[in-house]
C-alpha cells in the first residue's frame, strides 16, 4: 500500500537530483478538455501524456489542459509548443499516439506531420 | 452522453477551474443497503448569479466563447433523471458552486462511476496550483485523498515530478480498489 513515508521518502531522494525547473524554457503539451474533448476520449490522453512523460523521466515538458479548442469535430485535440518553436496542432488524438510524439516530437524535434491538423484537413475534404 | 459518471465528473471539475477555484472537492458514497450513490463537486470558485444558475441546465446557455451550445450540466443531469436519481445545482456568486447527482445503483441506465483514479490523476496533475480533495465512501468505509497534504510532504518538488506523479497516480488506484464499491 502507498503511504505519505513512501512520498517523503522519494521527495529526499529527488532532491538531490532535481533542477526546479523555469517552466518558461520547457516544451508544454495542451489537452484540449472541454465537454467535447472529454466525450471524445481526451481523458485517456491527457494520462498517456503524463505517463510517457513520467517513464522517460522528461524534466522540461509540462503537460497542461485547456477548454474547448473549437474545432470539436476533430477532438481529442492536443497542441504541442516546444520553445522558440510554432506551435503544432495534432488531431483525432488516440492514446497510442501519444508514444511517437513524445519521441519523435517532443523529444527529438521531429514533428509528427500525419497526426496533424493540416494533414487531415488536406487529406479528409 | 459520456459513458462512465467519472467522465461527467471531469467536465463538471473542468468548469470548476474555469470559474477560478483553488479547492475543488469531490465525493463519491456508495450505500448498497439504501440502493444509492451519490456524486457531488463542490468549488470556491466565482459562482453564479441566480439568473443565470435558473438557466444553465438548458443546452443553450454556456459560457465558452467558441460554440453556443453548453452540454455538460444538462447531459449529466438527464443521465442522473433517467436512472432514477436527482440532480441537484447550488451557487452563490464570490462563494462557489455545488453540484449533485444522486443515482439507484440497481436502475437498468444507470451508468457505471467508471475510472475516478484517472479523473482524479488527469485535474491533479495538470492544474498544479488548485487544492483537490477526494472522499469515496462504500458502505461506511471511506478513502480519503488530499493533495494538501501531499504538498505539506512534498515542499518544493512539484507533483509533475516523475517519480511523484507515478506515486500520486498509484495512490489513488490503490486506495479506491481497497474499497471495491461494485458500482
Amino acid at each position: 500500500m502507498k503511504s505519505l513515508q513512501e512520498l517523503e521518502a522519494i521527495r529526499n531522494k529527488t532532491l538531490d537530483t532535481i533542477n526546479l525547473r523555469k517552466d518558461a524554457d520547457a516544451t508544454r503539451v495542451v489537452v484540449g478538455m472541454a465537454t467535447c474533448g472529454i466525450a471524445a476520449g481526451a481523458r485517456p490522453v491527457l494520462t498517456a501524456f503524463m505517463d510517457e512523460v513520467a517513464k522517460r523521466n522528461l524534466q522540461h515538458v509540462v503537460v497542461a489542459q485547456t477548454g474547448c479548442i473549437g474545432v470539436c469535430r476533430l477532438e481529442p485535440i492536443v497542441e504541442v509548443y516546444r520553445p522558440g518553436e510554432e506551435k503544432v496542432t495534432y488531431v483525432k488524438m488516440t492514446p497510442d499516439m501519444v508514444g511517437r510524439i513524445v519521441t519523435d516530437h517532443i523529444v527529438n524535434g521531429k514533428v509528427v506531420d500525419e497526426y496533424t491538423i493540416g494533414f487531415y484537413e488536406t487529406n479528409n475534404k | 452522453m459520456m459513458k462512465e459518471i467519472s467522465l461527467h465528473v471531469l467536465d463538471i471539475i473542468e468548469n470548476s477551474i474555469a470559474a477560478g477555484a483553488t479547492l475543488i472537492e469531490v465525493e463519491a458514497e456508495v450505500v448498497h443497503a439504501e440502493d444509492r450513490l451519490r456524486v457531488s463537486v463542490r468549488d470556491n470558485g466565482r459562482g453564479m448569479e441566480e439568473a443565470l444558475l435558473r438557466r444553465v441546465t438548458d443546452p443553450f446557455v454556456t459560457s465558452r466563447t467558441t460554440r453556443r451550445v453548453g452540454l455538460g450540466i444538462p447531459m449529466f443531469k438527464a443521465g442522473a433523471e433517467a436512472a432514477g436519481g436527482s440532480f441537484r445545482l447550488e451557487s452563490k456568486p464570490g462563494e462557489g458552486t455545488y453540484i449533485e447527482a444522486r443515482y439507484r445503483i440497481s436502475h437498468w441506465d444507470r451508468p457505471p462511476l467508471g475510472d475516478m483514479a484517472q479523473t482524479m490523476y488527469a485535474v491533479v496533475m495538470s492544474n498544479e496550483e488548485i487544492a483537490f480533495t477526494y472522499l469515496y465512501t462504500v458502505d461506511g468505509k471511506s478513502f480519503r485523498f488530499d493533495t494538501r497534504e501531499i504538498r505539506q510532504t512534498l515542499g518544493e518538488i512539484p507533483l509533475h515530478t516523475p517519480a511523484v506523479s507515478a506515486w500520486v497516480k498509484d495512490y489513488l488506484l490503490e486506495g479506491i480498489e481497497a474499497l471495491y464499491g461494485g458500482v
